[in-house]
């Protein structure tokens, strides 16, 4: 590579963003505008008899109010599933689901306007545990009319291969265990804001801090009634999403439908208590796994029986429930193979997609109960992995297409980077070390709204100012996206990057994106990217090699100038600007990416199928206090697949705000519920891991070069989570003897393990 | 309504402000310096760091009445005519920047830390930056830029 691609370069937004100069949807402002405060439920689950906004009508400064009756159409990000409206209609089904909204002239007005709506509730039997909402109960108790046969059960997802049960009854050696996790909250640092704009010619402007533009976009038009063409979504710089930004949200909604309804601008800027029961944290989740193996080591059959606890609403839990269980079909090889993930309505704030989305627990349970089999066995437990790796270019039991994988040197690499073989079972009692492995889809194959068009299409203008214009609609939310994307077309056409500059993510502007969820951005419009740029090279190097007399195969792009190897021709960018622009002036030239048909047909068979796959192996080490609990992590070393670094410095901080994040869950995080009230929602009670929490971090990049990633490169900035909470949990063990089955893995938690194993 | 005066960014200001005002609204709404985030309202999480007469403060619960003949310095005063601070060209070099809604609280809390202490430990950057919390870097990054920023300064 010659150009950008593999430097370690500084993110393109990084001076604007470090100056304060960088606009999130909060810091803009228009005249004349609104803002919007929510009136939301203080009860768990009840009828709504009758709402008197008579005086807060009343209150100075307020323009408009809005109840659910008037956007009764239900949505939701899945379309299986649109089970919410913009405000509660009829009933409430979580303390904070919003009930009305005000638009006054100032947030203090609306404020004041919000506690003079009068709301009868007549509460209802409130469903605030899986337990309960597994149970069956009356027509009328239901949380939704559609909870399956009578119950709270929202979906249940189940795949079986091969029989697994019976192959655990025969299989040697088995370890069956229960974990169980608390629900864990994104934590990004902007809180959810968006402004909206009603224009005079009825169209919509709506700036959002958002992760899927896309996914608002439609569900903007299908609760207002308004055509899409009619909607322009923006997403300007956004403080950070994880999952918690990538659902079309109610706050969003009721923004845009309050300027339409007073036709001037209008701002809604949650609060940080409303981003916590907004951003649909991670769903708890409850699983009992068994995992055997025979004398050697090898895993004969994998069986899982998991529930996950949902909130009120769908969000994205259908698409949760089957990837707790098909992502347990790697990264080793394991040919019996089954699960059944039972999704519950409760009557708390809806659970859906976070980093690692619906894989990350399981995963954690997998790693555990493999160290158990690998000290029962007595066989390393690196040893272990080893000899159970899925080969590059196989299938999985479910028809995963695995192409490159790194696994193996990733292991090697922490291995050896920590010491492993000297250390582990070998440190003092109180220390310990403990490893895990994970992989992880680079996008998902099939997109959610079935459709035919390409995953993604991205735009290249050349003018003839010789600068290089991209179109996408990807969305940067701190990840990078933005900056890769221009690396890929600087790299294609051999000029530095201050020559390519972007327009991202804009309904009206930009080619649809499907967004930024599912890790999928680098390998989709990256692939995209790098397509769009080469059909512009190859026009330009058609016109010049006939204005030149030459074979255009022999152009070469570098260093900001078009060379045949031979020295015949030596140009500079400007002047082959000009001849491939001579007689039709500015052109646009297009790229997409569809994912090639993947896998089986059974029912079910779409989920977890990706192009690529990454794969990582990390190794943590903790330090346990015996006589208080608690436990330190000390190091982390991570070793990650990501087929190729295309940026390593932005790979590096995929893996260390992944171990940042893992370890958060492992041992800090966890929401809080009190009757169905979140008693937590800020972030003195919900304790994110600070700089001093934080261990210092060895991480060490894999390059496997996947054949089908743009320039070799599979996906870093989910996959990377995975390992790092049983990595945790296993070093614990290394340390003090004790296994911990439940997050987060508190004081009190360790302390009576280790009273009940002495 | 009150009428306040202070130095915002080196350039005296005589303002009307509600009396139970705190400071991160005055930044943002009255003067439309939106650098200075809001990230919880309640002194969490260190977004709205800003300096008031070179010593870190959060601005969400500083009341602008407190104020009065102070000098306040945010993120947007930091560079001058376009040449970065030793702290905001590392924090960009080293990438400790992806979202970057923490980074002007980290910016402002970096600057009055190194002005104490030009040689510092890792530990000691740690333990000043305990206040601001990162979501997205693992902090690491951070970490290593305030380092390279001592060094810069230093020489």
């Amino acid at each position: 590579m010659s150009g950008p691609i593999g430097k370690r370069v500084p993110y393109i937004d990084a001076v604007q963003k470090v100056t304060g100069q960088a606009k999130y949807t909060a810091d803009f402002h228009f005249a004349n505008m609104l803002h919007v405060k929510f009136l939301r439920s203080p009860h768990a689950h009840a009828r709504i008899r009758e709402i008197d906004i008579s005086e807060a009508s009343r209150y100075p400064g307020v323009q408009a109010i809005a109840i659910g009756e008037e956007l009764p159409t239900p949505f939701g990000v899945l379309p299986t599933s649109p089970d919410e409206t913009a405000m509660a209609v009829g009933k409430v089904r979580y303390i904070g689901e919003i009930v009305s909204a005000v638009a006054a002239e100032t947030e203090r007005a609306a404020r004041e306007a919000v506690d003079r709506i009068r709301v009868d509730y007549e509460p209802l039997r409130p469903f605030l545990t899986p337990e309960a909402a597994l149970e069956s109960c009356a027509p009328e108790e239901q949380i939704h009319s559609h909870g399956k046969g009578g119950t709270n059960i929202h979906k249940v997802a189940a795949l079986r291969f091969h029989e697994p049960e019976k192959a655990l009854a025969q299989t040697a050696h088995v370890c069956t265990s229960r974990f169980q996790f608390a629900g864990v909250s994104h934590g990004f640092t902007e809180p959810h804001a968006t402004v909206a704009i009603w224009h005079p010619d009825q169209t919509l402007t709506v700036i959002s801090a958002t992760q899927v533009p896309h996914y608002l976009h439609r569900n903007l038009s299908r609760v207002l009634h308004v055509p899409m063409h009619r909607i322009q979504v923006k997403k300007p710089a956004v403080g950070g999403g994880f999952g918690g930004k990538s659902d079309p949200l109610p706050h969003e909604i009721v923004t845009a439908y309050l300027a339409m309804k007073t036709h001037r601008p209008v701002k809604c800027e949650l609060t940080r208590e409303e981003a916590f029961l907004t951003s649909h944290g991670r769903h708890p989740t409850d699983m009992t796994l068994s995992i055997g193996c025979n004398d050697e080591g090898v895993i004969e059959a994998l069986d899982a029986d998991i529930v996950i606890d949902g909130g009120a609403y769908g969000s994205y839990g259908v698409v949760t429930s089957y990837y707790n269980g098909v992502l347990l079909q790697g990264p080793y090889r394991i040919d019996r193979f089954g699960f059944r993930t039972r999704r519950t309505y409760t009557n708390k704030p809806p659970c859906g997609a976070m980093r690692g989305h619906g894989a990350v627990n399981p995963r954690y349970a997998v790693e555990v109960a493999l160290d158990i089999l690998a000290h029962k066995l007595k066989i390393d437990p690196c040893e272990f992995r080893c000899r159970n790796l899925l080969p590059a270019d196989s299938l999985t039991v479910g028809q995963l297409r695995i192409t490159s994988n790194g696994l193996r040197d990733c292991l090697d690499a922490v291995r050896t980077r920590s010491g492993w073989d000297q250390r582990h079972g070998k440190l003092p009692y109180g220390r310990g070390l403990g490893v895990a492995c994970s992989f992880f889809i680079s996008g998902s194959a099939l997109p959610i709204i079935w459709n035919r068009y390409p995953q993604t299409v991205v735009h290249a203008k050349l003018d003839f100012d010789g600068r290089v214009v991209l179109f996408s609609g990807a969305s940067d939310i701190g990840q990078g996206s933005d900056t890769v994307l221009v690396q890929i077309a600087a790299e294609v056409l051999g000029i530095s990057m201050d020559r390519v500059q972007l327009e991202a993510a804009d309904t009206r502007i930009t080619p649809v994106d499907l967004g930024s969820y599912s890790s999928r951005v680098t390998f989709m419009v990256g692939n995209a990217t790098k397509s769009a740029a080469e059909k512009l090279r190859d026009q330009i190097a058609k016109a010049v090699a006939a204005e030149k007399n030459l074979d255009a195969r022999q152009l070469r792009f570098a260093d900001g100038r078009i060379r045949t190897p031979g020295g015949e021709l030596d140009l500079g960018w400007d002047e082959a600007v000009e001849m491939a622009l001579a007689g039709r002036g500015s052109f646009i030239e297009s790229g997409y990416y569809i994912s090639p048909k993947l896998g089986g047909d059974f029912k079910g068979a779409g989920a977890g199928l990706s192009p690529a796959y990454s794969f990582g192996a990390f190794i943590s080490e903790v330090e346990v206090n015996p006589n208080t609990g608690e436990v330190a992590v000390v190091k982390v070393w991570g070793a990650h697949d990501c087929g190729k670094a295309l940026n390593p410095l932005a790979v590096e901080g995929q893996i260390e705000g992944s171990i940042h994040m893992g370890l958060g869950q492992a041992v800090y995080e966890e929401i809080r519920f009190w009757n169905g009230q979140m008693v937590n929602a800020n972030f003195l009670d919900y304790r994110i891991p600070t700089s001093l929490d934080t261990p210092p971090m060895d991480v060490k990049i894999i390059e496997s070069n996947d054949s089908e990633g743009p320039f070799g490169a599979k996906e870093v900035g989910e996959g990377a989570i995975h390992p790092v909470l049983p990595s945790i949990a296993n070093a614990i063990y290394d340390a003090v003897g004790i296994r911990m089955y439940r997050l987060p893995i508190t004081p009190d938690r360790v302390l009576a393990a280790l009273r009940s194993k002495s | 309504m009150n009428v306040i005066t202070l130095t915002v960014n080196g350039f005296p200001r005589t303002l009307l402000v509600d009396p139970h005002e705190m400071l991160l609204q005055t930044l943002r709404e009255r003067l439309q310096l939106t650098g200075t985030k809001r990230g919880c309202d309640h002194a969490t999480c260190g977004s709205c760091t800003v300096l008031m007469d070179g010593m870190p403060v959060l601005s969400c619960i500083t009341p602008v009445m407190r104020c009065e003949g102070k000098s306040i310095l945010t993120v947007e005063g930091v560079a001058q005519y376009g040449k970065l601070h030793p702290v905001q060209e590392q924090l960009v070099r080293h990438g400790a920047i992806q979202c970057g809604f923490c980074t002007p609280g980290i910016v402002m809390t970096a600057i009055a830390f190194l002005e104490e202490n030009p040689d510092p430990s890792e530990e000691k950057i740690r333990k000043a930056l305990s206040g601001n919390l990162c979501r997205c870097t693992g902090y690491s990054k951070i970490v290593e830029a305030v380092q390279a920023a001592a060094r810069e300064m230093s020489r």
